[in-house]
């Protein structure tokens, strides 16, 4: 019988703490403590027009960096299928690093391979608008 | 060097290391460098330190890589979800 994925939660967190190093290691202090201090990364674009809220398992939320108009969910995934007995998805910290690494390495690419879809789909717009007014406090 | 995969239920994991100066290490490199794209993953390099710009540059070829880069973060490919 083929090896089959099942959860442990040791394993789950131990991958996890090696995840936040490497994002600490890639993306920087910040962007570590504002995925553990809010859950999410963000990325917005040097002119300042739109940005991008980026969830661990969930869909990328596009918004205007200006009005903070909600725009789109962008629904992208990074399966890993090589070791069935670990599952196919990356720990949350790798999978948010891998959605900033993606956008930030070729943005039009990782937005035309993604499912998009009004925001509402899979994240409820009340909470994003929290997030992303946490966010501006957050860095203020 | 380091060419290191996030991979699910253990995070990153060192596949290679060594000195691309050094032909015998450098073709070992560029070996696993190869098998990780056949395998479809997608390859990042992070710049190191100076600076505070945090950019990452997506390679598909051992050439490609920065003179001087220290890692390069191997992940599986963007699909739609």
């Amino acid at each position: 019988m083929a090896p089959r994925y099942a959860r442990d939660p040791a394993r789950v967190r131990r991958a996890e703490e090696r995840a936040r190093e490497l994002l600490r290691s890639t993306a920087g202090d910040e962007a570590l403590q504002m995925y553990e201090r809010l859950g999410f990364l963000s990325i917005e674009h040097e002119g300042g027009e739109y940005g991008y809220l980026i969830y661990p398992q969930r869909p990328i939320v596009g918004y205007d960096a200006r009005s903070g108009e909600l725009l789109s969910e962008y629904c992208v995934r990074f399966r890993d299928g090589s070791d069935p007995e670990a599952g196919e998805r990356l720990p949350d910290a790798d999978d948010v690093l891998a959605k900033w690494l993606a956008l930030r390495m070729d943005e039009d690419r990782t937005l035309r391979t993604a499912n998009v879809h009004p925001l509402g789909r899979q994240l409820d717009p009340a909470m994003v608008r929290r997030d992303l007014s946490t966010l501006r406090q957050w860095q203020t | 060097m380091k060419l290191l995969r996030m991979t699910p239920g253990r995070g990153d994991v060192l596949l290679a290391e060594g000195d691309p100066d050094v032909a015998e290490e450098e073709e070992r490199l560029v070996e696993e460098f190869r098998r990780q794209l056949d395998l479809g993953m997608w390859a990042a390099v992070p710049p190191e330190g100076a600076g505070g710009q945090r950019e990452a540059t997506m390679v598909r070829d051992f050439s490609e890589i920065p003179e001087g880069a220290e890692r390069v973060i191997f992940f599986p490919q963007a699909a739609g979800g």
